[in-house]
């Protein structure tokens, strides 16, 4: 008897049995799916994480002015003193592994265009914050270092805060005057949206850090400089220049502290990727239990029908089957179930996936490995426990397997 | 006179957690090609067991049963598979079909497993199924069928192959008298066309069908009678 010949038996005794291939091909879909859509948000989530660090921009060193108090226990207390200005960042981009600086200052105010108003942050910053900080427009253009230097009075502003204020996303903002304060501010530009439109920077207003210090902070203090160094590989050097640079134009001698902070964005995607870590694990976690019951079911019903089939098995031997053809026979429905279950389970896994992205904002990735793994240990089950039962039946007398009950 | 079976000193003992319990005590017998056999005996004697090892369903504990000239009793699985395939056709008292599948592919089986082409396969089925007369219902699954029709379904897959000695235990003990005689007049028909039959009943109008009568007592043969029509009957 041929291998064709098996196949067709075995096709003929999952369509006798629908209920309980069904049932089976249940148990491996669940298993395979569940997996899938878990591993896929626990991926999704890190990868969102790590973009959003990255989206503030790549090789970014931030400056914060004063210094931290260290307490007992390690932890740090930020002690702000008015020690950063204009011209630290003028001096800043004399550094050779500095790429592009940015000063920020940043006020939260209200908004006012017409009727329409929204509460929102306004970055004073300078022409080079675009580069530092990896944005791009979506209409208009940004401001330039003239513009800057002139004091002014010009605006772009994030997407979020053209919905606010206009309704939608309506090019028309462009050329409107918006009242910050009572000072019109005229719109030029507006920032690309984030895929997600959770990104902090979508509800912004950047205004030349001149016009922000004399309209809105009222003071010469610029409460952070983002630096760009040339490359990853720069990170390093660019800190230690910033430091020397700033020691020098701050004045301050051999034996006193900085009077300034650098924080790397290594340091906060190490955190962040210590946060994603823990709950990746926790997801995980939860899918090798859906895994293991899934995988527990298979068992469940492969064991039961195999019981159920010892009288079939008496049958088929009594006119004339082999063992060797009864294994055959349960090995091919075993693996044709699980192949159909797991397909089944993937496109479930995917469709899964692709809804979960809808509710949680973010999208999750689903990756080859967990597919790899689920199908793997869902099918081997399947044919273990398909196979293993009816290789103890297929030994028995006919007559033993006949009169089974 | 061919001789098809050979039994010689065939025991069997069932050994189960705390009883052993003597089913066969050393039955000696001979079966010529051609004949209809009848096996009586009251309930316990052993009937089913020697069937079973007739049938090559199950194995006997000491003795020799020899097999259109081979020896099966030292025969391996595999073998005994095949014999089952071959050169026996079993028909059981409960009709034991293949639940849910159609009496067409019911009677394929033994021929699926003796590696027939499809097609043949089918119009020998379709032949055998004609010859119990189901020609009608061949797309008929087993609850679809009257107990009559399922052992006609039964007795079309135990003759599908061609097989030396086609062994029947009980096969109407499940049918009413009407069912019954079909299923006789079948076996009737089957006989006189040169078929080896061997068959159990506790019905003697049924074993009046046969041409010999085996009486079975305590794992024993305690008479064996030839039927007087046999005599009579032209060589
Ligand atoms: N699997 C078994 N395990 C233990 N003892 C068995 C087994 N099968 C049969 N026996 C015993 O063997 C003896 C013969 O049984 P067998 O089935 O051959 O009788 P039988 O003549 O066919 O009876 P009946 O007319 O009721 O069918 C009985 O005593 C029975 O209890
Ligand atoms: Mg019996």
């Amino acid at each position: 008897m041929n291998i064709v010949e098996s196949i067709r038996i075995a096709l003929k005794a999952i369509w006798a049995n629908k209920v309980r291939s069904f049932l089976t091909m249940l148990g491996i879909i669940i298993g395979v799916g569940a997996v899938i859509i878990m591993v896929a948000i626990g991926n999704g989530a890190s990868k969102n994480i790590a973009e959003q660090i990255q989206g503030l921009g790549s090789n970014l060193l931030t400056v914060y002015p004063g210094y931290f108090l260290y307490e007992g226990d390690g932890v740090g207390v930020m002690r702000s003193a008015p020690t950063l200005s204009l011209e630290d960042a003028a001096a800043l981009e004399q550094g050779e592994h500095i790429q592009a600086v940015a000063p920020m200052v940043n006020t939260y105010e209200e908004v006012f265009l017409g009727s329409g108003n929204t509460q929102t942050s306004i970055y004073g910053t300078t022409a080079s914050y675009l580069k530092v900080r990896n944005k791009e427009l979506q209409w208009g253009r940004f401001f330039t270092d003239q513009e800057v230097a002139d004091y002014k009075r010009v605006a772009v502003v994030g997407s979020g805060v053209v919905e606010s204020i206009m309704g939608s996303m309506d090019p028309g903002i462009i050329g409107k005057n918006i009242k910050i304060r009572n000072v019109p501010f005229q719109v030029i530009g507006v920032l690309q949206g984030s895929s997600t439109g959770f990104y902090f920077e979508d509800n912004t207003v950047l205004i030349p850090i001149t016009a922000a210090q004399l309209r809105l902070t009222g003071s010469k203090e610029v409460q952070e400089i983002n630096v760009q160094a040339v490359s990853a590989d720069d990170m390093q050097s660019a800190q230690e220049e910033i430091i020397s640079l700033l020691r020098k134009a701050h004045k301050l001698g051999p034996g006193q502290e900085n009077d300034f902070e650098i924080s790397n964005q290594e340091d906060i995607l190490k955190a962040m990727e210590e946060a994603t870590r823990t709950m990746t694990m926790l997801l995980g976690g939860i899918a090798a239990i859906s895994l293991l019951v899934g995988g527990i079911g298979i068992m469940n019903i492969m064991l039961v029908s195999v019981t159920e089939r010892t009288r079939e098995i008496g049958i088929r031997k009594a006119v004339g089957a082999k063992e060797s053809n009864i294994l055959w026979q349960f090995l091919i429905e075993a693996v044709i179930l699980s192949v159909i279950g797991g397909g089944v389970g993937i496109l479930f896994g995917w469709g899964g996936s692709a809804l979960a992205s809808r509710f949680l904002g973010f999208p999750a990735v689903v990756t080859l490995s967990s597919v790899v793994l689920a199908v793997t240990f869902s099918a081997l089950i399947g044919i273990v426990f398909g196979v293993f039962p009816a290789r103890k039946a297929s030994v028995l007398n006919p007559i033993e397997s006949l009169r089974y009950e | 006179m061919l001789l098809l079976i050979t039994l010689q000193g065939i025991t069997k003992i069932y050994r189960t957690s705390k009883v052993e319990v003597t089913a066969l005590q050393g039955i000696n017998l001979h079966i010529a090609k051609g004949e209809f056999v009848a096996i009586m005996g009251p309930s316990g004697s052993g009937k089913s067991t020697m069937m079973n090892i007739l049938g090559c369903l199950d194995t006997p504990t000491a003795g020799e049963y020899i097999l259109d000239g081979m020896k099966v009793a030292q025969a391996s699985r595999k073998t005994l598979a095949d014999i089952r395939n071959k050169k026996l056709g079993f028909i059981f008292q409960g009709f034991n079909l293949l639940p849910r599948t159609t009496a067409l592919e019911n009677v394929e089986l033994p021929l699926v497993y003796a590696g027939v082409k499809r097609k043949e396969r089918r119009e020998r089925a379709i032949e055998a199924l004609k010859a119990v007369g189901l020609e009608e219902r061949i797309r008929h699954k087993p609850q679809e069928l009257s107990g009559g029709q399922q052992q006609r379904v039964a007795i079309a897959r135990a003759l599908v192959t061609g097989p030396s000695v086609i062994l029947a235990d009980e096969p109407t003990g499940n049918l009413d008298s009407r069912s019954s005689e079909d299923v006789m007049a079948i076996f009737q028909k089957l006989h006189e066309q040169g078929n080896t039959i061997v068959l159990v009943t506790h019905e003697p109008d049924i074993a009046a069908y046969a041409r010999r009568i085996i009486h079975f007592k305590d794992g024993r043969i305690e008479r064996d009678e030839v039927l007087a029509k046999n005599m009579e009957a032209p060589a």
